[in-house]
């Protein structure tokens, strides 16, 4: 009877879920938001994202390949990095420098610090602000959403050769005949004309912006369900979003001609999507209970800061890498009480 | 309170007619009604409880050895006071204590000495063991002791008679019971708390206990509160056990300053910190004893046969052992000589297919033996044989720590496990103990069991101890 007997030491039992599992269903959270650019934009979008996923993906292989690590792709975390990467570009942008920014995001954002686990920031994130600072124009080109045709053909900018300037989208967005078309996202109306978008609309994302970051309605779904599966600390994007409209309040609150109402501040750009998805990033945030709030509130109200003050439109990618650097600090402050102690361990 | 001699005071079957409708309301009123209390963090895990919940303790038939190891405790092995050969009774004294942190053995069946030798023990290490081989065909009676009434005797002959008895804690820590009775010098003891938590998974026999041998039980409680002199007892329950709240309550006399109380079903609601915080909201302090906070904290089961033996001045021969788990073709709870094998055990409940782990305890701090020759001992409470896992589950990916915080939110003395982790894998072992407390982890498996990440957490911490241990000893050992 007790030839084949087992030991281990305990506990015996496990929980079933494991890293793989948790990526894979942060993946599925992603996916409605990606099918919504992807309606939204066109086929423009859905290049966007299979090329920085693509990438984001080779580059894993390529660095866990020459570190000897085996297959790390089978954690599946780097395609969270990739879709979300091409989720924060603007869906025009040409796939080349896409692609630089999912390897910059990978190699330098995680492979270098030892890869999953030992990132001190959110990857997508490092190879957005990479691309944001080397092409400066091409990232703040935007594109009508819903233009006709955007499933028969790609805007012109996408196809851009490599280590060239990209294809000038005007001609191409003035031949869709659309009114009222600035091509600005309502983030910067609002900054330099002071005029806010009505809130249903960037609420339900009938706007531009980067290919996912427009629908906080449906950012909002997708994240909530994630949180309803215990895969995402909800404690993260609360407190992000709450640090965002109390610092956006009292501005308002003088001067409501100028500064944007909480409910603009939190509608509107890419708040949302990083709320839920990457300030949410368990590797790069504080593990600590009270850790998290400061982090999230640190987080929303740098974002409100930044786009009310700084020269950027959008602050929510420079908040959140401050905030994944200032992290292991925020959780050595925040260390729990031990049980029959008084001090902090 | 009147003399009894059966073990068991069996109502056993499941009530029908009027009483047992009133019985089901009032567990069904204290489902709605009870509190909530409970200590900060812990987990879930699946309990499968309702395998055994509703059998009752039955006995099972003699092995034909048994296995008596001199250590079953904590503390000094005890010295055998029989030779090769002899003959016992069941119930005689067959080992004494020459130590104050030591324990008797009694014999648990009427036989003769076979040998007094090495015995494989689920820790692993071989121990000095009695042989004892079984006379079938003699009276089991216990003929050994004599009746007197601990009402009537002092603090100090109770606790030299706990001691006689051969009682330890039955929950599973196996401490000598007469040590905690006494309080250190300057420590008064005012509460004593009576754990029937039984949050490991599985094992069901303090359930069972609490309402077969409800009179012992209340008879052990009112002997250990004349030893510690303490002025209350508080019997703390899950509440995944209404039931025996209910019995409880509706058993203890009022004039009696024992109370029944619920607390929420969470592991590790039964180690004794919890559930002080939980029934008293006191915080037993690092690195001390429950004794500084004025309480003292006994296992149901325990005080069950503290209740038993005492009036009869018997020593402890047989426990209450919950056999269970997905490999049993017929779990139950079982009255089990101290001694038997775990192979006759799994033998007389049959085994259902391939077995895995067979663990000794429950399956979240119990340890699994590496042989079913391992005898029952006095700290066994369950017996739980798995299934062989399959290979993938064995070999579980660990992937790196991904600062989920999981483990920070199931650790129920709010450790840092991530951080001790990656201590631990960089062997920073001294600033574990230094920095984030290491040595008040007491190894209940909360953060192993919730990482994603299948980091062995529990072991690594084990490891760490016990270097932090030796260490220590060698620094000792050259100050000297």
């Amino acid at each position: 009877m007790d030839k084949g007997i087992e030991i281990r030491t305990s506990p015996h039992l496990k929980r079933v879920i494991s890293v793989d599992k948790i990526m894979r269903t942060v993946v599925l959270a992603l996916l409605p938001i990606c099918a919504f650019a992807v309606y939204q934009f066109g086929l423009s979008a859905l290049l966007l994202l299979l090329t920085t996923t693509g990438v984001a993906m080779w580059t894993e292989w390529f660095f866990a390949r020459l570190s000897g690590k085996g297959n790390t792709l089978a954690d599946w975390s780097v395609v969270i990095t990739g879709l979300l990467l091409g989720l924060t570009l603007p869906p025009g942008f040409p796939l080349w420098m896409a692609a630089v920014a999912a390897f910059v995001g990978v190699a330098l954002g995680k492979a270098l610090f030892g890869g999953l686990g030992y990132n001190v920031m959110n990857p997508a994130l490092v190879g957005r602000a990479f691309v944001q600072a080397a092409f400066p124009v091409a990232i703040t080109t935007w594109t009508p959403a819903f233009a006709p045709g955007r499933f028969m053909e790609l805007i012109p900018s996408t196809l851009t050769l490599p280590f060239m300037q990209p294809n000038p989208v005007k001609d191409w967005v003035a031949g869709l005949h659309l009114d009222g078309w600035s091509g600005a996202t309502p983030l910067a109306i609002q900054k330099f004309q002071h005029i806010e978008a009505p809130i249903a609309d960037a609420f339900s994302g009938m706007i531009a912006g980067s290919a996912g970051e427009t629908s906080a309605l449906l950012i909002l779904i997708c994240g909530l369900w994630l949180a309803w599966q215990r895969m995402l600390d909800w404690r993260i994007p609360v407190s992000v979003l709450a640090g965002a409209a109390l610092m956006a309040l009292p501005f308002w609150l003088m001067d409501s001609g100028h500064y944007p109402s909480p409910w603009f501040v939190l509608s509107s750009g890419g708040l949302m999507l990083a709320a839920w998805f990457m300030a949410s990033d368990m590797v790069a945030s504080p593990v600590t209970a009270r850790g998290v709030v400061i982090y999230g509130l640190f987080i929303g109200s740098l974002t409100v800061i930044i786009r009310l003050f700084g020269g950027l439109v959008e602050g929510v990618m420079y908040a959140i890498l401050l905030g994944n650097a200032l992290g292991p600090l925020i959780s050595s402050w925040t260390q729990p009480r031990v049980y029959g102690t008084s001090k902090k361990s | 309170m009147k003399h009894q001699t059966a073990v068991l005071d069996s109502k056993l079957a499941p009530e029908a007619g009027l009483s047992g409708l009133v019985k089901r309301l009032n567990t069904g009123f204290l489902r709605l009604f009870h509190g909530h209390k409970t200590f900060d963090h812990g987990i879930y895990p699946v309990e499968h409880k309702e395998w055994t919940a509703d059998k009752p303790i039955r006995r099972l038939p003699f092995a034909d050895e048994l296995v008596i190891p001199l250590l079953q405790h904590k503390g000094r092995a005890a010295v055998p006071i029989v030779k090769v050969g002899q003959e016992v009774v069941r119930g005689e004294p067959i080992a004494h204590a020459d130590h104050f942190v030591s324990v008797p053995m009694h014999a648990p069946a009427t036989g003769v000495i076979r040998a007094i030798g090495l015995a494989p023990t689920a820790a692993g290490p071989k121990t000095q063991a009695i042989y004892l081989k079984v006379y079938h065909a003699a009276s089991q009676e216990v003929l050994y002791g004599e009746h007197r009434e601990p009402e009537r005797m002092s603090a100090k002959d109770i606790i030299q008679s706990i001691q006689d008895a051969g009682l330890v804690g039955l929950g599973g820590g196996a401490f000598p019971s007469h040590v905690k009775m006494h309080p250190p010098a300057g420590r008064v003891i005012h509460t004593l708390v009576v754990n029937g938590c039984e949050c490991e998974p599985y094992l069901t026999c303090d359930h069972r206990i609490m309402l077969e041998q409800t009179d012992a039980l209340l008879r052990g409680i009112m002997i250990a509160l004349k030893a510690t002199r303490a002025e209350r007892a508080i019997i703390g329950v899950e509440d995944n056990k209404l039931d025996a709240v209910a019995h409880l309550r509706a058993r203890i006399p009022k004039d009696l300053p024992i109370t029944a109380e619920a607390v929420q079903t969470k592991y590790p609601q039964g180690a004794e910190k919890m559930l002080i915080k939980a029934l008293l909201d006191l915080e037993v302090p690092a690195g001390g004893l429950t004794a500084d906070v004025g309480v003292a904290v006994f296992n149901v089961g325990t005080l069950a046969q503290m209740g038993e033996l005492l009036p009869n001045s018997q020593g402890l021969i047989e426990r209450v052992v919950t056999v269970s788990g997905p490999a049993v073709k017929r779990p139950g709870n079982f009255m089990v000589p101290i001694g038997t094998p775990i192979r006759f055990l799994l033998d007389q409940v049959g085994v259902d297919g391939e077995l895995g782990q067979v663990i000794l305890g429950g399956p979240m701090m119990g340890m699994a033996v590496a042989s079913l020759d391992v005898p029952v001992t006095k700290s066994v409470s369950g017996v739980v044989a798995l299934r062989p896992e399959p290979e993938d589950a064995v070999r579980r990916q660990v992937y790196p720590c991904i600062k989920c915080g999981e483990c920070l939110s199931a650790c129920p003395i709010s450790l840092n496990p991530s951080m001790l982790g990656e201590l631990a894998a960089a062997r920073e072992y001294a600033t574990m103990e230094e920095s984030f407390q290491l040595d008040q982890c007491f190894e209940c498996g909360c953060c192993a069991y919730v990482c994603p990440s299948n980091i062995p957490l529990t072991q690594y911490f084990r490891i760490a101890k016990s270097i932090n241990r030796d260490a220590k000893k060698h620094h000792e050992q050259k100050q000297h």
